[in-house]
């Protein structure tokens, strides 16, 4: 069943005009201001695809800078999120994408703060309903259905036994996770569907752990 | 859930002596472990963004991004108040609110996709209008929401709700099902009535294709939207009268799918057929690019 419940059809809430372009745009932004942590002072935004060629009618610009505002799909700021985020001193480059992509509805946002940087890659695939393909470089997949736990660390025996066993303790479930590392040894990042939010406590826990670099939450809802 | 066909549906029903509307509330407390009082909050809070989108579509200038649309729910809203209407006022009244909701949609306003943004009016402007001619509650309305759901969750999963996948009949003329069945059931129907007024919907709008001008959420959609209202408010009454979907309504949703998977993809929401390749709307689609452009956004 690839619908699950009847607010995949009755809903979601939403600012128009389009669930695919303006809904699922808004939550891709907001997923990648999420992952950065911030406000980003500025946004590289390239656009592939029927994204880049309808974005402008759609509102998805308005859309994914929305998203970088962290505003909610059915936010009524969403139409003025441009001037808004000018206001709040945000930089915005859009483009246009080439190359292969592997879904009409892509985009690939690189956020930056400071010396903070977000990378992420992803697909709206109807319905307000996206598809995270990428993060920071990191070939990991996610939802944005459920709050999502991203953990960066070292590739190394043991460190998703310490997550998991961590996550258990917080009495915080796992519904789907994914693992990609840069290298044997090298750079990690895990990626955590879960039941429930994790707490504050839970974060620090995590990013106390040995070989954990960052731990950060994206949750849509 | 415990149903995947509209006759699971009638089934259910007549086993546990239920309404549609109280099979999907249970089928949804038990699917997502979210208690009755939430579920049934979080549709509340659903209905009253609709009457809100009707509201403002009715009474408040909407202009699109693109401008190509705006105004036309008040221009038939006004007509109605002028005297007798061909369709008949009750009609004519579910077309402007259905236009309403879309074209509030198409100007960046919040709406409740039903099932999706680009056929968000039909269901609003079906039962705000009748709500306000039957005097039924806001409580009786959010339970023809949750009946319009589990037909919607049936024809999303065994056929498509997405103009991309399906053409328009996946959009719209899945709203209008949807739409039919629950004022059936509002209507006091049995579920098998309300389910042959999904038959019978369906029917009507195999093979419409999506064709969006310009790639945009506006043209046609938003007059099929108006369009649509009505045409639920036909297939019920024909559903009440005691008509039947001689074709069973599972396999016209079937159908359905079929015909979707068999319509080129310039007639699902790429704007390279139908209505969008017309010499005029390839003209509105230049002049657009052109604006943009002009704008250096």
């Amino acid at each position: 069943m690839r619908f699950k419940n009847v607010f995949n059809i009755i809903g979601p809430s939403m600012v128009g005009p389009s669930s695919s372009h303006t809904a699922g745009a808004a939550r891709l932004g907001r997923a990648a201001r999420q992952l950065l942590g911030e406000l980003p002072e500025h946004a590289d935004i390239i656009l592939y695809g029927s994204f880049a060629e309808t974005y402008w009618g759609h509102g998805t610009d308005l859309a994914l800078v929305g998203g970088l505002l962290d505003y909610s799909t059915d936010d009524p700021r969403l139409p003025d999120a441009a001037e808004i985020a000018d206001e709040q001193g945000m930089t915005i480059q859009f483009e246009k994408g080439s190359g292969n992509y592997p879904h009409p509805n892509f985009v690939r946002l690189r956020l930056k703060c400071g010396e903070q940087q977000a990378e992420l890659a992803g697909a709206s695939i109807g319905g307000g309903n996206i598809e995270i393909h990428e993060l920071n470089g990191f070939d990991v997949k996610g939802s944005g259905q459920y709050p999502t736990l991203v953990v960066e660390h070292m590739d190394s025996k043991g460190v998703l036994a310490d997550i998991t066993r961590t996550l258990s303790e917080g009495e915080l479930n796992i519904g789907f996770m994914d693992v990609d590392r840069k290298s044997r040894s090298g750079e990690a990042m895990t990626l955590i569907e879960l039941d429930g939010i994790p707490s504050a406590a839970v974060l620090k826990q995590i990013e106390a752990l040995t070989h954990v670099t960052r731990a950060v939450v994206i949750d849509l809802d | 859930m415990q149903f995947r066909t509209l006759q699971d549906i009638v089934r259910l029903c007549e086993e546990r002596q239920c309404s549609i509307a109280e099979l999907m509330i249970v089928e949804q407390v038990k699917e997502t472990g979210v208690s009755r009082e939430q579920v049934v909050e979080q549709m509340t809070s659903y209905y009253e963004v609709m009457k809100e989108a009707v509201h403002r579509g009715i009474h408040e200038d909407t202009v699109s991004r693109s401008s190509l649309t705006g105004g036309d729910a008040r221009r038939v809203y006004d007509y109605l108040n002028g005297g007798e209407t061909a369709a008949g006022s009750h009609s004519t009244r579910a077309m402007s609110y259905a236009l309403a909701v879309s074209e509030v949609n198409a100007s960046m306003g919040r709406i409740i996709a039903t099932p999706t943004a680009g056929s968000c009016g039909i269901i609003p402007g079906v039962f705000v209008s009748t709500q306000e001619r039957f005097s039924w509650s806001d409580e009786q309305m959010v339970l023809g929401l949750f009946a319009a759901g589990a037909i919607g969750y049936v024809i999303a999963n065994n056929s498509s709700i997405s103009g991309a996948e399906g053409g328009c009949q996946a959009e719209v003329g899945s709203a209008i099902g949807m739409a039919a069945g629950a004022v059936v059931e509002l209507r006091d129907g049995t579920p098998q009535q309300a389910m042959h007024a999904v038959g019978l919907a369906l029917k009507n709008t195999l093979g419409l294709i999506c064709d969006p001008v310009a790639g945009l959420v506006e043209i046609p959609c938003i007059v099929r939207n108006g369009l649509g209202a009505v045409n639920a408010l036909a297939a019920a009454d024909m559903a009440l009268a005691g008509v039947r979907s001689a074709i069973p309504s599972d396999e016209v949703v079937d159908v359905m799918l079929q015909v979707g998977r068999t319509m080129p993809s310039e007639h699902r929401e790429t704007a390279r057929g139908g209505l969008a390749q017309t010499p005029t709307g390839r003209k509105i689609t230049e002049e657009l690019r052109r604006r943009r452009e002009n704008q250096g956004s």
